[in-house]
């Protein structure tokens, strides 16, 4: 069982960055569908990274910069040239696939180098790892995971207990208003839809370097559009994000598990859960009108002040 | 955005339109030829053998026709959703539902001629295509329920769902392990006319009927009310929910009916990988097309073009066909943003004009 979790959670952490990223992308009211294709360009970037440079901090910048950079193309074209936020995101997806294929190909089976393989090897935390139970699944991981949890509290604060985090969310709600406000928000979009292209980057790396340490193609394999799911599954909550995350990444293996415990279930159909359990998340949040759980109201709404 | 003030332009000369997407499309591949000179190849090369490869011989020309209808199909669908601004973007989950209706019709069904079989298989497509755009239609008429994301979802049951049936509920006995579904008989295979299936017939009358649809009656027109504003249309009486519904249904069915041509045609049954990213693509080129079905036709040739000499670079020139997605990428990137200079000037800004009224 332990192990069990303690996969669950490795499972997961492509999956906390990715939606974290998202949500933050969100809350300034944008919907950008390419996160899958930022997480595979941060994917391909920080491998090529961490295979030229051997140095795991590099691969780290190189993952947060190419995700960054998909983002930067997504924003300049929906936020200044106030193009089709939904056409952008595909194209980006596409670009991404296209341009992970291509940047890669050299690297087909290539393996994480030693020197970045042992920076992400799993370590415990001091204390905390030796707690029974909690200590083994939680705290008995990688860095990258411990990056994933630090995410998760600093944008919750960010986004909830902060002067700045109430301007975005004021963005996503309603743009003119801010803009009333005097909140700059062109700069506001920009910068959160850069931050979430970066954390999809994160999330990319962890695949290549990580999860699969030898470079192929298809590592991120549908994970960003799981995202853009558990997102409102977590209805745009970081904190929920981290449980949304560990629960579809643990639902991503759990046929295999029972399969091997002789159970006759079909991974296929157990892989299901996760979409049908989000659609159901998005027809009860459009039911019960609670304030809380709601999308940003100016989602995907483009502003443009001189349209007002 | 100080020295810098926008304009809306009110109306734009059609040549100077044409000149502007060009110059877009030219400076794109000069973007994407200094981005594969960077990682050492030849961009002449490679532009002149994707044309090579989508019309450089009879065969080849075949392909890119073959590639083109889907294409077509499936934009038709999504034009019909995303005229009401209904951002259907579940064309995959409905071409695969289609192909699995079409399937079912074909492999379990008992014998029928094949002008019976075909009719069923194509009825039971835009049905299963229907069904599934209808299920996110119904929510968000009667609850508002987000669509974006609902057929997102839809779009991984319908895949899931398909991967199951393949690996395991109509794996082939036959295929000796291989997950594999079993072949379609022949009576359930589309023919062919003048050398290339049937299909394109179908795509050229799905063309036809959009355009009619959208354009001359009145479903269509209160469709683009619908669109246009949801308040026009509740003040003209119109029954929205009922034009979502319906218009959600011809959505599905267009890419179901897409579905089957897949499988009956090209696939000759059914697997995961028949929907072929055709439904995304779609979105891409039905916006692309200006949600106008004539347009949205040519542009869906010329990215078959890209997708059928995108493969042939990699038989051709051993390079990666992953190098035309980046290309294509970028030509989009270009264009989609060369959209906002069809709409907006750009002018000096209020200092640099200040100035000049005070000059003169």
């Amino acid at each position: 069982m332990e192990s069990f979790l303690a996969t669950c959670i490795v499972a997961a952490t492509p999956l906390i960055f990715a939606t974290v990223g998202e949500i933050i992308t969100e809350k300034a009211g944008v919907l950008n569908l390419g996160v899958e294709g930022m997480m595979l360009m941060g994917a391909v970037i920080g491998f090529m990274a961490g295979l030229t440079t051997e140095s795991p901090y590099a691969a780290l910048l190189g993952a947060l910069a190419a995700g960054a950079g998909g983002a930067l193309i997504f924003a300049v074209l929906t936020v200044t040239l106030r193009a089709n936020q939904t056409v952008v995101g595909l194209t980006l997806t596409i670009f991404g696939t296209g341009f992970a294929s291509f940047v890669g190909q050299p690297m087909l089976g290539s393996m994480v180098p030693e020197t970045v393989g042992s920076f992400f090897a799993k370590r415990s935390i001091p204390l905390l790892g030796d707690i029974p139970f909690i200590g083994p699944v939680f705290f008995r991981q990688d860095i990258f995971v411990y990056i994933a949890y630090l995410i998760v509290v600093i944008a919750a604060v960010y986004l909830f207990k902060t002067r700045i985090g109430l301007n975005l969310r004021a963005v996503g709600e309603s743009a003119s208003s801010a803009d009333a406000s005097g909140i700059n928000v062109e700069f506001y979009k920009y910068v959160h839809i850069l931050l979430g292209g970066a954390l999809c980057g994160l999330g990319g790396a962890y695949l290549a370097l990580v999860r699969v340490p030898i470079w192929q193609a298809d590592v991120v394999n549908g994970r960003g559009w799981i995202a853009v799911a558990l997102v409102i599954f977590a209805s745009w909550n970081p904190v929920k994000a981290l449980f949304g995350a560990i629960l579809f990444g643990g639902l991503s293996i759990l046929g295999l598990r029972l399969q091997a415990m002789g159970f006759s279930v079909s991974q296929y159909l157990v892989d299901m859960i996760p979409y049908l359990a989000t659609i159901v998340i998005v027809i009860l949040s459009s039911h019960k009108k609670g304030r809380e759980n709601q999308p940003p109201a100016d989602l995907s709404n483009p502003y443009f002040r001189e349209e007002r | 955005m100080n020295f810098l003030r926008l304009a809306k332009r009110d109306d734009l000369p059609r040549e100077k339109e044409w000149i502007i997407r060009i110059a877009a499309v030219l400076l794109s591949l000069v973007f994407a030829g200094l981005i594969l000179i960077i990682f050492g190849l030849h961009p002449l090369e490679i532009f002149r053998t994707i044309i090579e490869g989508a019309v450089g011989s009879e065969m080849r020309i075949k392909q890119t026709i073959i590639k083109a209808v889907p294409l077509i199909i499936t934009s038709l669908g999504i034009l019909v959703a995303f005229r009401m601004k209904f951002w259907n973007i579940g064309g995959e989950g409905q071409i695969m539902m289609g192909a699995f209706a079409a399937s079912y019709v074909a492999l379990f069904l008992p014998e029928m001629p094949k002008a019976l079989t075909l009719l069923a298989m194509a009825a039971a497509a835009m049905v299963g295509g229907g069904i599934w755009a209808f299920i996110p239609a119904i929510f968000k008429a009667k609850m508002g329920t987000n669509e974006t994301i609902f057929t997102l979802m839809m779009n991984y049951v319908a895949i899931k769902f398909v991967t199951y049936l393949q690996y395991q509920a109509w794996m082939d006995p036959a295929a000796k392990g291989f997950p594999k579904i079993a072949p379609f008989p022949e009576r359930a295979l589309l023919p062919h006319v003048f050398g290339v299936h049937a299909g394109w017939i179908i795509a050229i009358l799905c063309v036809s009927f959009v355009y009619f649809f959208m354009n001359y009656t009145k479903k269509g027109y209160e469709i683009a009310v619908v669109g246009e504003s949801v308040e026009t249309a509740r003040y003209a009486g119109m029954n929205i929910n009922r034009i979502i519904i319906i218009s959600m249904i011809i959505s599905g069915g267009l890419c179901g009916l897409a579905g089957m041509i897949q499988s009956a045609a090209v696939e000759k049954t059914l697997s995961v990988g028949i929907s072929g990213g055709y439904g995304f693509t779609a979105i891409i080129t039905a916006w692309l097309g200006r949600l106008n079905a004539i347009v949205v036709f040519f542009v869906c040739i010329i990215f078959a073009m890209l997708i059928q000499g995108g493969a042939y670079i990699q038989i051709a020139l051993n390079v990666p066909s992953a190098v035309a997605d980046v290309v294509q990428g970028i030509i989009l990137f270009f264009v989609i943003g060369s959209e906002f200079f069809l709409q907006y000037r750009v002018l000096p800004g209020q200092r640099l004009q200040r100035s000049g009224k005070e000059a003169a």
